[in-house]
Formats: C-alpha cells, structure tokens, sequence
C-alpha cells in the first residue's frame, strides 16, 4: 500500500502542479474549452483516485470541485475570477491533506465542510445565477470572438487538417482490418475516404457538403461497425483530440448510423444541434459517457503500465551496456577457440543479450509525438493571433526515440514550428494573391531510416527571402557582396543558422525566418545529428533533421592508424575512400599538405598520425591509406588512416575530466576486446586542422565556397617554378597526376629522357630547356599529363601550391609554350601551354587524332570565349584535331562574321559572358541568317540541370565540359557527323 | 633512508599504546616508500594493458578497462618530477577514485599494508623537494625508512595546469 501510496502522492502532485497553471490560463483564456476539459480531466483523476485509495477527505473535496467544474464545462456557469479562485482554494486544500498525507501515511482529521458547502453553493448559485450563460460567453473577453464556448467542435479540433489526418488514420487502420475490409470492397477507398472526412467535418459544424454518406447503403455487421468506430477512435487518439471531444465525435457517428443505414437523410440535425450555444440537451449525453470512457481507459492503462524512476532506468541502460561490452568480448574469445563447449551456451547468451539490450532501450525509448503534443496549441493559437490560417499535419509521430533525445530536441522542433507559423506561412490574401490555397500548411513528418530518425518540417509558406537575407549578411559583415555572387541560393539561406543573424531587430520583417536558429543547430550538433534545409521562394521551406536514435549506444567506424585504434561516429562519416600510389585516387601533396581529389573536387585531408603526433619518427603516412571522408556541418574533409575495421556498435563513455581539453576526442569507450580506445570528435578535428575554428561555421562555410567557387570562375591551378624568371602555372584539371621520381630511375633513350611509369615508357621534358639533367641523385618532381594511352612527364623544379584563381592572361605570350602571363596569388605567373609540350614529347599526340578524324575535309570552327586563355588553350588542341579554328572573344563579333557571310560548320560558345552571354547568342544565332543550321555546343565550367535545359530551350545542340578536351573533341565529331547524316 | 633521518629509528619503538593507529598501503616510486590511506584505495592490479592516449600530458600514461569502467592511469614517476622507469619491471596500478572518476597510478611497486602510529607522523620538512612536497601530505618515521604519504587530491589535480603536456 505505501508503494501505491507514494505513487499516487507523486501522480497527483505533478497534476496539481499543472492545474494551477491551467486554472490561470482558464482565467485568461475562460472559452479555452480544450483547456477546461483538461481541467476536468485532472480533477476528476485526482478525486477518482482518492476514492480508489479510499481517501474519503481527499474524495469529497474534490469532488465538490469536480462538480464546479463539471457546470463550467458544460456552459452552465461562467468562468469568472470568483469560480477560478474558488477552485484553486479547494487545490489548496487538496495540496495540505496530501502534505499531512506524505508525513503520516494517514489522512489527517479536519473539517472541509465549509469549503465543499461554499462549492456546491457556487455550483448550485451559479445555475440560478446565470439562466443563459452560455448566450453570452463572448462578452467578458471581447477580442476572443473566434472562440466562444460554443464553438462548433470542428473549430475546436482544430479544422479540416485534423479531421483529414483522422480519417488517414483510420482508414490506414481499417484497410488492415481483415473483419471491416469487406464492408468497402469495390468502391475507390480514395472516394470513400473523401466522404468520410467531409461527413466527419459536416458532422462536427464544418462546411457543408454534398457528398453521400460513407456508409450509406452498405451492409454491415454491428461488429463491423464498432470496428470501424474503433479505428475512428484510434484515429481521434492519434491525433490527440481531447477525450471529451472525441467522445462528442463518436457520439454523433453513433447517433447517425441509424439514419445513415436506415436511409434517411436527416443527418444534418446533430451538428446544428451541436452548433447551438447552450446545448444543454445536446451535450448531456455525451460527457457522462466520455466520463464512462475515461475511467475504464485510465484503469486499463493503470494495469499495464507502471511508473519506473528514471534514475532506476538510466542505470539498467548502465548495465546492459557493460553486459553488451562483456558479450563481445567473450564472443571474441570464443571466435578463437572454434569447437569450444562453451560455443552453444554461449550463441544463446549472445541472442539473450541482444534481446535484453533491445527491450531496454524500449524502455527509454518514446514516441516522438510527445515532443510535438504542445505543437498544435501553438499553431493554433498562432494562427489566432496572427489572423492566419494553419493546418498542422503531424504524420508518424509513433517513431520512437530515446528519451534523453528526445528531450533534447523538443524545444528546437517547437520552435521550428513556431517559426514557421509565424513567419514562413502568409496570411490568406496573401496566399490568395500567390495562387495558393488560404490555408498554409505545416507538415511534421518523422520516421526511422538505418538507425537514424529524420524530422521533416515542411511548410508551403513563402520560404526564405534570397534578397533580404543578402541584404541582412552584407549589413552584419558575414560575407561581401562579391562573395555573395559566388554563391548559390542554397549558401546564401544557409546563413540563417549563424549566430546573431536574425534575433537582431525586426526578426519578423528582415529575414523572414530564424528567431535562434542557430540554437537550433547547435542543440541539434550537440547530440550528433544534422539539420538540412531546403527552400524555395514563394514555394516553401523543409527542414530536415537528422539524429541519432540514442546518444548511449552509437555506431561507430574503428580505424587504425599507426597501431592505434580510434573510432569515428558513423553518422559524420560520409564515405570510404582507398588511396593508393598506382589506384585511380591519389593522395597528392602540395606543399606537405596532402589533398585527395575526388569527383573533381579537391578534398582536403587530415592526416591522423600527424594531428595525434603519432609515431613521429616515421616521416609520413604512406600513399596505400584509407581515407575516411568526413563531413562537418557543411565542410567535407578525409581523415588518413592506416586500416578500417569493422564499424561497431559502441557505448560512448566521457573521458576523464584531465583528458577533456583535447578538442580532437568526442569520448571514450570499450570494444568487444576489452580495449580502450579514443573516440574522435570530427568537430575537433576540423577545429585543429586549423581550416575552420570550432564554433565559427563561417570558415567551413567559405572553405566551401572557395570550393564551389572553381566551378563559376576560378579555376585550381597548379603553381610550380622551373628554370629561372616568374613562377609558372598550369590549370590543375589538365594535370593526370603529381609524381616524384627517383632521378637514378631515369633513363635515355634514343636522345630522349624516359622513365619506366605503369609499365610503360613515359617521355620526359624538362620545362626549362637548360635544365641540367646530370643529377643523378634525389627526387625529379613530375606533372604527369595523360592522355588516352600516352603519358608525359614534365620535369619541373619544384612544386609551390595550388591555388584558386581567376585566369585572366594579361599579357599574351611570345615564348613557344607560355599561353601568357598572368597575377596569381599576387605574382606575376607564366601559364604554360600543355599543348606544346605534348607536342614535345610526343610528335604524333595530337597527330594520331588527325588521322582518326575529320581527314581531308577539314572543318571550320568558330570559337566564342571570352576568356583568352581558353582561346590559347582549345585553339591548338582543335586545330591538332583537324579543324580550322576561328576564335573571336565575344558574341557580337561572332555575329559580325555571320553578317559578313563566314561559313562555319559548327560553333563552339561560352556560355558565361560580359554582354551578350552565350544564350543570348546563340538565341540570335538560332533566330535568323545562314548560321541557323550550324550546330552550337555551349562550352561551359559548370552546368546545372536547370542551365542545360535553358541551354536546349534557346537552341545549343550539345554541351560540353571546358576542360573535358577529349569530350571536346569527341562532341565536334558527332555533332559534325550528326549534321552530315542530316544532309 | 639518507644518514640524516637515522633518529627516526628511534620514535619506531613499540609504543604504539597512545596516538592513533592509521593504515596505509605502501608503494615505492623510483626507491622511495610512499603510502596512500587504504580507504582512498579501491584496486591494485598488476601490469596491464594500457591504451596510449595520444595528445595527452605526459603524466598521464593511458586508459585501461578495469572490470567495465575505464580508468585514466597516471604515471607517478613523471608527475612527481622523477626520472623514468627502466622498462625492465613492469608497473603496478593502484586504483583509486577521484570525484566519481577512476584513476590508476603507476607505481615501481606495491608493498604491505601498514598501520601507522600518529605518534610517528610529521608535517613535510620544510626542506622537501618542492616538487614531491607538492603532492605529499606528510611524512612517517619508519623503523629504518622513511614513508611519504601522498595526497591523492593534489597528484589528480591537473585542473589549471592541464596544458602542462
């Protein structure tokens, strides 16, 4: 009895705790009828539960207060101050008997009379008092005209949205249902789904409807019926619509079934009876059996769940993580005795092992819906407030994750939602105007996908203002107007989770978005998850979150790096990459810094044993390396690691607190070996890689964008000195690979210098002609260019840096292989012409194209670019293949050609330039003159989706890559021979 | 042991009627007797498997798993400032717990249990090496050596001197 005693003390605490704060709301808010029956409902536990314990003192005070409230709600009394004070007089007492209750274990004596008399007289008075209550409930609080006590149920619950999601409920569960599925066989559910919910809405005071009855005319079993009343139950449950209302709602379903099926069609009476204001008639029923519900639920749910100390559950989680650590272990001690005895036993230690660790998790475990049970108050309130209109749509909320996640993710999910009601969603007109429906609409989303939950919060509002949000980083110096330009739509909406961006001033009207989203980041990081955002203007935003199902148990990635292990939380590792000295990647070094390129873009890489000051002495890692590509925030880089091992399943434990300011490890743990090792912290690691500083995403998020930047105008080029005057350089896509070679391996062949490479022999020319070739010691740095089966060596002297810089070629050049010079990094540059020094090693490189190609018939090209380097560059590489090339650097001068009758058979353009830029002329080209049939390829650094259909839409017959010469060439081909078929 | 503390011989007599009686257990760190209160300790474990922390300070020697829970070892030659151990012998842990934390101190070696007389006790002699009067809470006069009670608090205390590495 003491433990169900203590239990009830606490139970009824807590709820006492929260009417105090409810009843003040209700004074606030006196038409609040979802707050009024959770009053109710609050009190009519605390008294029932009083009966049950047989607290007779307890019972009779609150069920005085019951009966007070019980009037309220059923709008025979008015919520004035005097009834809120009453009412938290008798919670007063109610709180000292349970003080007296805690210390002695009994009831204490005294005498409650007065106060029980004084409710009954109110509950009694206020009656007589107040003949028509109800009529007027809109006068004490004037401004809330939208919400009068009488407020059709429909409004209550929150509008079409609800009752929509609560049919999608019902029906997924009733098409599951093998004993009701019969009953709409042959019918479209899709239609039948539809009447239902616009009956359910009619039924409920929403807008009228003409659709026939979703039960009309069929056949049914009472079972049939109930069940399908109980799927609509469990919808109403789902969706968190208060008891008392969903009781009203099935009420009146009840009430329909015998008009519905007996065929008559006077269904419209309940709901104009329900509309009316003082439904006294009307509603009685109703709330005495949602009273009969409500008791017979909470003793059902009494008796299958009990409440468990958190403390008391934390620590059971302790202990079946260590259970989990010592089955690994000795499973890992089995894998070494195969034929062991112990073998069996020990297979069904390992399954029951895993099946405790599951079910306690279960344990911790909660549906996301409780994160989200306050969201459709807010909304609604909200969208009062602010004359809007929302629909919350709340899809999945049964996905389950881990209390302490859970916790930690509740406030930014509210505030996400907050957000997007407030700013995000317009108001009617507004949606009006845009062609939208009046009604925005918010969608919470939540489900599980391998071992991670994503929350998607959607909203079909405005999405995020471009400009504004520009205009806002400018004016808080995050980022230049020019870095700006280079940045896509989906940088620039990234800013609104930097700290400070948009609670400075007028957060509504700036930015559109974002009171703290960078808290909401930052919660979000700090238990390991991600959060993505998408958005279009005008269209609407979605949030995508990412967390781990639990923090206790994460999955990791064990490497190995200089006979040390360390594990790497799976959910920042994007993907595995071998490097090796003969594989397709490389790890290149410039400068000492290794870098990996993949998929075209330059990979920074951290090398592990450098960072960890691992083994010192060895000098540097090895090319054969793993690298683990990692991803922070928005900055990908590779960690270089030795060996990776299997990922595992790993109990994260913190280190110890003289070991917490290395930033690089994240905690400690314990494999199924019983070794320690480190678990590292990309954040840290990035952090001390010294490219982004922890905190300051900014970094990260320029690195990016320098990145991404290669792709609109600058280009990566390869900095190198050989023989005497300016540094030279070269655009690093045309370079196949970076070598050394160990001189003594270098041989002369027939008057040539040649290196036995893959193989094959490959030539090599020295860059400077006068360098002296007798060393016979040391490295030979090499840029290897590679083309088809041939590959060239150019022996330069030192390899400086790549750097990313715009390639504008100042001053063209007299020298055979100088395209020109130009400033890179601040310095005069000599930009070779790979093309000649191709030509070098190989007489035949572009020669054995000749042969392959066009032949005799030597076609004409015109070249549109403005960029004089790839002139210089494509023009010989064009010509070599056979074409005879005419290159002019704008588009008005092409067009001049055409006015001068030039015959071309194809046209190559830029698509990027000053003035008239490439759809502009090839627009023109397309639209009149003799130049309409010749074929136009746009030449471009980077192509989205969007700019080649934009590109097909004004007339380019093709596309090609800028530095993809061998497409290049390939594309002049078929696009001449496709011309040539046509012919 | 130096010709200096001989006296101390002296006060070992067996007079352990009066003052009160205190147990420690004993360690010798680079052929010096040291003692902890046996209550501070909670294992002592012979060599074991320590996993490097890289980045660490250089007191600390690594991680080791103790039964589930993973304990930080710090290696007490170089956090009292004494020159390294020859790799001859390896260490023995003495486990202790430090504000909900284990760690594992490495000693040369690890002696008997002790129970010492207050009567034999003294605060540290003024002329102490700094570095070990740091980290000592006092000293006993044993019979024909001399025991140098460590405080456990203070060798764990890398608080404001965790960039010490």
């Amino acid at each position: 009895m003491d433990d169900l005693l203590s239990e009830f003390l606490t139970e009824t605490n807590e709820n006492l705790a929260v009417l105090d704060v409810e009843l003040v709301k209700l004074e606030q808010n006196p038409n609040d009828n979802e707050l009024l029956s959770n009053i109710f409902r609050l009190v009519h536990t605390v008294k029932g539960t009083c009966g049950f314990l047989g607290l007779p003192r307890l019972e009779s005070v609150a069920h005085a207060g019951e009966n007070v409230l019980g009037k309220v709600r059923d709008g025979e009394l008015e919520v004035t101050a005097e009834a809120v004070t009453l009412i938290l007089a008798c919670l007063d007492r109610i709180r000292s008997i349970m003080g007296d209750l805690e210390a002695s274990g009994s009831e204490p004596a005294g005498d409650d009379s007065e106060l029980i008399k004084s409710l009954n007289a109110f509950a009694d008075g206020g009656r007589a008092a107040a003949p028509a209550p109800a009529a007027a409930p809109a006068a004490p609080p004037p401004a809330a005209a939208p919400a009068p006590s009488g407020a059709s149920i429909y409004e209550q619950i929150g509008g079409m949205g609800t009752i929509d999601a609560v049919v999608e409920v019902a029906f997924a569960r009733i098409l599951g249902d093998l004993r009701v599925k019969s009953v709409f066989e042959g019918d479209s559910i899709d239609h039948i789904q539809g009447y239902m919910r616009d009956h359910l809405a009619k039924m409920c005071g929403g807008p009228d409807t003409t659709a026939p009855h979703p039960l009309a005319g069929r056949a049914m079993s009472d079972t049939q019926f109930e069940a399908i009343c109980g799927h609509l139950q469990a919808g109403l449950n789902t969706l968190e619509v208060p008891q008392q209302i969903a009781a009203m709602i099935m009420g009146l379903v009840y009430a329909e079934r015998d008009s519905a099926t007996g065929g008559s069609t006077s269904a419209a009476e309940p709901p104009a009876a329900e509309a009316a204001p003082p439904p006294a008639a009307a509603k009685a029923p109703p709330p005495a059996k949602k009273e009969a519900d409500g008791d017979a639920k909470e003793s059902a749910v009494a008796n299958q769940s009990i409440r468990v100390n958190v403390e008391l559950l934390e620590n059971l989680m302790t202990m079946v993580s260590e259970l989990v650590l010592t089955r690994n272990q000795v499973l890992q001690i089995l894998r070494k005795h195969k034929d062991s005895e112990f073998a069996a036993p020990l297979q069904r230690l390992n399954h029951v092992t895993s099946e405790l660790q599951e079910g306690v998790m279960k344990t911790r475990m909660q549906p996301i819906g409780n994160a989200w049970a306050k969201l459709p108050r807010i909304i609604r309130d909200l969208s009062h407030e602010l004359k809007k209109k929302i629909d919350l749509v709340m899809i999945g909320q049964d996905t389950e994750l881990d209390r302490q996640v859970l916790e930690m993710i509740k406030d930014p999910l509210t505030h996400m939602v907050r957000n997007s009601a407030d700013h995000a969603i317009e108001t009617p007109e507004e949606r009006r105007r845009a062609g939208k429906p009046e009604t925005g609409k918010i969608t919470l989303n939540a489900y599980h996908e391998g071992g991670h939950i994503i929350i998607e919060v959607n909203d079909d509002g405005k999405g995020l203002p471009i400009d504004k949000i520009k205009a806002k980083i400018v004016q808080n110096g995050l980022a230049t107007e020019a870095e700006l330009e280079n940045m896509s739509d989906q940088q620039i909406q990234q800013y609104i989770f930097k700290p400070g961006f948009s609670t400075a001033a007028k957060v509504t009207s700036v930015s559109g978005r974002g009171v703290g989203m960078d808290v909401v980041r930052t919660n979000i990081e700090k238990i390991g998850g991600t959060i993505e955002l998408r958005s279009q203007e005008g269209k609407g935003t979605r949030f995508s979150i990412k967390i781990p199902l639990t923090l206790a148990i994460v999955s990791a990635l064990v490497v190995e790096c200089a006979g040390e292990r360390f594990a790497i939380p799976q959910i920042s590792v994007v993907e595995l990459v071998r490097a090796s000295s003969n594989g397709e990647l490389k790890v290149e070094r410039i400068n000492d810094t290794p870098v990996l390129r993949l998929r075209n873009k330059l990979l920074p890489l951290v090398s592990l044993r450098e960072k960890l000051q691992l083994e010192l002495e060895a000098e540097r890692d090895s090319d054969d390396t793993f690298v683990v590509v990692t991803q922070v925030g928005t900055y990908q880089f590779g960690i270089m690691v030795d060996r990776v091992f299997d990922t595992e399943e790993i109990v994260v434990k913190p280190v110890s607190p003289i070991l917490r300011h290395i930033e690089v490890f994240s905690g400690n743990t314990i494999l199924g070996d019983g070794s320690v090792i480190m678990i590292l912290d990309p954040n840290g690691i990035a952090a001390a890689s010294g490219q982004i500083s922890m905190g300051d995403a900014d970094a990260a998020e320029k690195q990016m964008l320098r990145s991404r930047a290669i792709n609109d105008e600058a280009v990566p080029l390869l900095l190198f000195r050989a023989g005497q005057g300016a540094p030279k350089a070269v655009p690093l896509a045309l370079v196949a690979r970076l070598e050394e070679i160990d001189r003594k391996t270098i041989e002369r062949s027939n008057d040539r210098l040649v290196v036995q490479y893959r193989g094959q022999l490959m030539p090599l020319v020295a860059l400077d002609p006068y360098q002296d070739n007798s060393a016979v010691e040391g490295q030979q740095p090499v840029l290897v260019f590679s083309d088809r089966d041939h590959s060239m060596g150019l022996m330069v002297d030192e390899i400086v840096d790549i750097v990313e810089a715009k390639l504008n070629v100042d001053l063209a050049a007299e020298t055979p292989g100088r395209i020109g010079s130009a400033i890179i990094a601040g310095q005069a540059t000599d930009i070779i012409d790979t093309g000649h020094y191709l030509s070098q090693a190989f007489a035949d490189w572009f020669g054995s194209r000749r042969a392959d190609s066009v032949g005799d018939n030597a076609k004409r090209v015109l070249m549109v670019d403005d960029s004089a380097f790839f002139r210089n560059l494509l023009s010989p590489q064009l010509q070599a293949a056979g074409f005879i090339v005419t290159a002019v650097d704008s588009g008005d001068k092409a067009l001049a050609l055409a006015e001068a009758g030039e015959h071309f058979d194809l046209i190559i353009s830029d698509i990027e330039m000053p003035g008239m830029d490439g759809f502009a002329f090839c627009e023109a080209v397309k639209k009149s003159g003799h130049w309409q049939q010749t074929p136009i390829i746009a030449l471009s650094s980077h192509a989205s989706p969007k700019e080649l259909a934009k590109g097909r839409a004004v007339g380019f017959d093709d596309y090609v890559a800028k530095y993809d010469r061998e497409g290049l060439v390939h594309t002049l081909n078929e696009a001449l021979s496709e011309v040539r078929g046509a012919a | 042991m130096s010709a200096a503390k001989n006296g101390a011989d002296r006060s070992v007599a067996p007079t352990a009627a009066s003052g009160e009686q205190r147990d420690y257990v004993t360690m010798t760190i680079a052929d010096q007797l040291f003692g902890i209160p046996v209550l501070t300790v909670q294992d002592v474990l012979g060599p074991q498997n320590i996993a490097r922390v890289p980045l660490a300070p250089k007191e600390v020697a690594g991680s080791l798993n103790l039964r589930g829970r993973i304990v930080t070892a710090i290696d007490a030659r170089p956090r009292l400032g004494l020159p390294p151990r020859d790799n001859s012998k390896p260490p023995m842990s003495v486990v202790v717990e430090h504000e909900g934390e284990l760690y594992s101190l490495l000693v040369d070696s690890v002696g008997e249990v002790l129970s010492l007389n207050s009567r034999d006790y003294q605060r540290n002699p003024p002329t102490l090496d700094p570095r070990l009067r740091d980290f000592s809470d006092g000293i006993y006069r044993l019979n024909g050596s001399l025991l140098v009670v460590l405080s456990v608090a203070s060798l764990l205390d890398f608080g404001n001197r965790s960039d010490a590495a």
